[in-house]
């Protein structure tokens, strides 16, 4: 067990490396350099953007102060924002986006499964089927669709919804609800076919046959089992939270750090690219790492072993 | 002991020719694909699904023509016109025909999620085949690998891809889009792909082929490769719309086809723009498509998955 908390963190270190590194090679091979553009700047000037932005050096170089920087956690200075170093657009985008993701999350993670073992519980009749549609719509219908049928039917008709913007609790309910959507689908049905599997296992004939409330049998025995590889894709989840989360903030208007991402990109501000990207690498490996260690953590069968890989 | 029952010679007798049948085989012998294609045909969404793909694929050829207009010819005159009798889903606000775009929308997000789940095929085939036959430790090297490529945010990579490799503002050409859609997505193939090899090798048919004398490749061929098929068919059906859906996020951001051309993404993107001032059908109509595709893709993926587990058999 040891060995393998050890392997993965391993990994999850290589793996931020390597994203890194991509991040960098890729972001310096696109032709030309971030100042060729604006062509009437004097070479003084020129020159001197390029040694403020440590571009004049061998790339080798670069790499080395680019990689010592990010351990100490410092992204660089954005290019086209003169005030703010990518570290305060971060430091102001990410709390946002957390909010909004993490409420996201608490709705997916609290109402999909719910939803799963609801349908599996009444299999092929109308719970199990109106399960399904929903979790049918929430797997197809991508999230920016969602968030802005729910500017054109809710927002304008309900008057404490507001349509956009940042501020108060009422603000996120809306973007929250678009994002939720397409996990808590996927975690439904991902709920169901697991829980469709456990209610046939012979331990659950042993428990009714044992005469077992029906309620007590569903929740200590069949839901707990069920649960388990529901965890496991609880990583893909947070991943396409983040996915969703950059159209979603740019469709409701809301000052995060996907919004920061999609400006970045659309005005080639490369060190912010960078920095952002790698921001959310991190982030999402080590939710990885939490995840798997959490399934480690919580299903029984790998503690009974001891070198359980 | 004794419970009436009489032991009489007539018991002793040869048994009458009829009863010689209980080990006839009645019903003919139904094969696994025919096998596979009954019991999907028994699912009603899965075939709705099937359907559907079939007939936006017909009308992504047929529809571009249909009423007479270009995906890029632009009339000023009529920008922004709402559907009617000649421009059935209106026109956007350079005043090209919807109608024709949607359906080259539908054309190109068919088709590069398609072929980014035929390249991950290919790539992953290949790679989870030869890390299943090859030694534990080339095998052990090549699943660290692609463990790593795995863990690498799959969007991100998207992203920056078509980042570099497409001028400001201006949006991708197909072939970065379809290059950056499956540059890490063919990672599950290649560890479904591996684990099935490593599964199969060791299961008691290929032994038994090979105590007969069959050589390796023979067992890949008549064993392996055949059974490994199922799973990798679920898996490339859920993958198209997995890189459609990456496509229509990457337009909807402003990083998709170039254009004049389009893709649901794109149109869904600058139909965006539309929403607030009362053109609300130039978002709804391409989203309705994208819901449309992913909803069929998914639904036959899982009919696939269903009609291919033989423990669902009936």
């Amino acid at each position: 067990m040891k060995k393998y908390l050890l392997k993965r963190v391993a990994m999850a270190i290589v793996t931020i490396w390597a994203v890194i590194t991509i991040t960098f090679i890729l972001m310096h091979s696109v032709p030309g350099d971030p100042f060729r553009q604006e062509s009437k700047m004097p070479k003084v000037v020129y020159e001197n953007l390029l040694r403020k932005y440590g571009l004049d050096r061998p790339l080798s170089e670069q790499y080395i102060i680019y990689l010592g920087k990010i351990i100490r956690g410092d992204f660089g200075d954005s290019m086209k924002s003169r005030v703010e170093t990518v570290n305060d657009m971060i430091r102001r985008g990410f709390p946002v986006s957390a909010f909004i993701g993490l409420e996201a999350l608490l709705i997916a993670i609290i109402f999909g499964p719910a939803l799963g073992a609801i349908a599996a519980l009444n299999q092929n009749k109308w719970p199990d089927y109106i399960s399904m549609i929903i979790a049918i719509i929430g797997v197809s219908v991508p999230s920016f669709i969602m968030g802005t049928v729910f500017i054109q039917f809710l927002a304008r008709n309900i008057s404490w919804l507001p349509i956009g913007g940042w501020g108060s609790f009422a603000h996120s309910i809306l973007p929250s609800l678009a994002l939720a959507l397409m996990p808590l689908a996927q975690l439904a049905r991902y709920m169901r076919s697991s829980m469709l599997e456990v209610l046939g296992q012979d331990y659950i004939k042993t428990a009714k046959s044992k005469g077992i409330s029906n309620a007590t049998v569903v929740l200590r025995h069949a839901v707990r089992n069920a649960i388990l590889p529901v965890v496991s894709i609880l990583g893909t989840v947070a991943t396409n939270l983040i996915a969703g989360s950059f159209v979603i903030e740019k469709i409701f208007g809301i000052p995060g750090l996907g919004m920061f991402f999609i400006t970045s990109i659309n005005n080639r501000d490369y060190p912010l690219i960078m920095g952002t990207t790698i921001f959310y690498a991190i982030i999402l490996v080590v939710m990885l790492l939490i995840v798997d260690i959490a399934y480690m953590l919580i299903d029984p069968r790998i503690k009974l072993t001891k070198e359980g890989r | 002991m004794k419970a009436g029952f009489d032991i009489s010679p007539e018991l002793f007798d040869a048994a009458a020719k009829e009863d010689k049948n209980a080990e006839k085989i009645r019903r003919p012998s139904i094969r696994y694909w025919p096998d596979v294609w009954r019991r999907l045909k028994m699912n009603k969404l899965a075939m709705t699904g099937l359907l559907l793909i079939c007939i936006l694929g017909v009308m992504s050829f047929v529809g571009t023509k249909l009423n007479g207009f270009t995906y890029f010819e632009q009339n000023y005159s009529l920008i922004n016109s709402h559907p009617d009798s000649v421009h059935w889903f209106g026109t956007d606000e350079l005043g090209r025909d919807l109608f024709t775009r949607t359906w080259f929308g539908v054309r190109y997000s068919l088709f590069i999620g398609i072929m980014a789940a035929f390249i991950d095929f290919f790539i992953g085939v290949l790679y989870g085949g030869i890390a299943g036959i090859s030694g534990r430790r080339i095998d052990s090297v090549m699943m660290r690998i692609a463990e790593v490529i795995y863990s690498i945010p799959y969007l991100l990579v998207v992203i920056l891809i078509s980042v570099v490799f497409s001028q400001a503002g201006q949006g991708s050409s197909m072939f970065v889009l379809i290059f950056s859609l499956s540059l890490t997505s063919w990672v599950p193939m290649a560890i479904l792909v591996r684990g099935q090899v490593l599964q199969l090798k060791e299961s008691e048919y290929s032994l038994a082929s090979e105590s007969l004398g069959a050589d390796k490749g023979w067992i890949l061929k008549k064993h392996i490769i055949p059974n490994t098929l199922g799973p990798i068919l679920v898996n490339v059906t859920l993958e198209i719309p997995r890189a459609i859906f990456a496509e229509a996020t990457l337009g909807f951001i402003g990083l998709g086809l170039q254009a004049p051309k389009s893709s649901l993404g794109t149109l869904a993107n600058s139909g965006l723009a539309g929403l607030p001032v009362g053109n609300s059908y130039q978002l709804f109509i391409p989203a309705i498509f994208i819901s449309l595709i992913m909803f069929a893709f998914n639904v036959l993926g899982d009919g696939l998955r269903d009609a291919l587990d033989p423990r669902l058999r009936k």
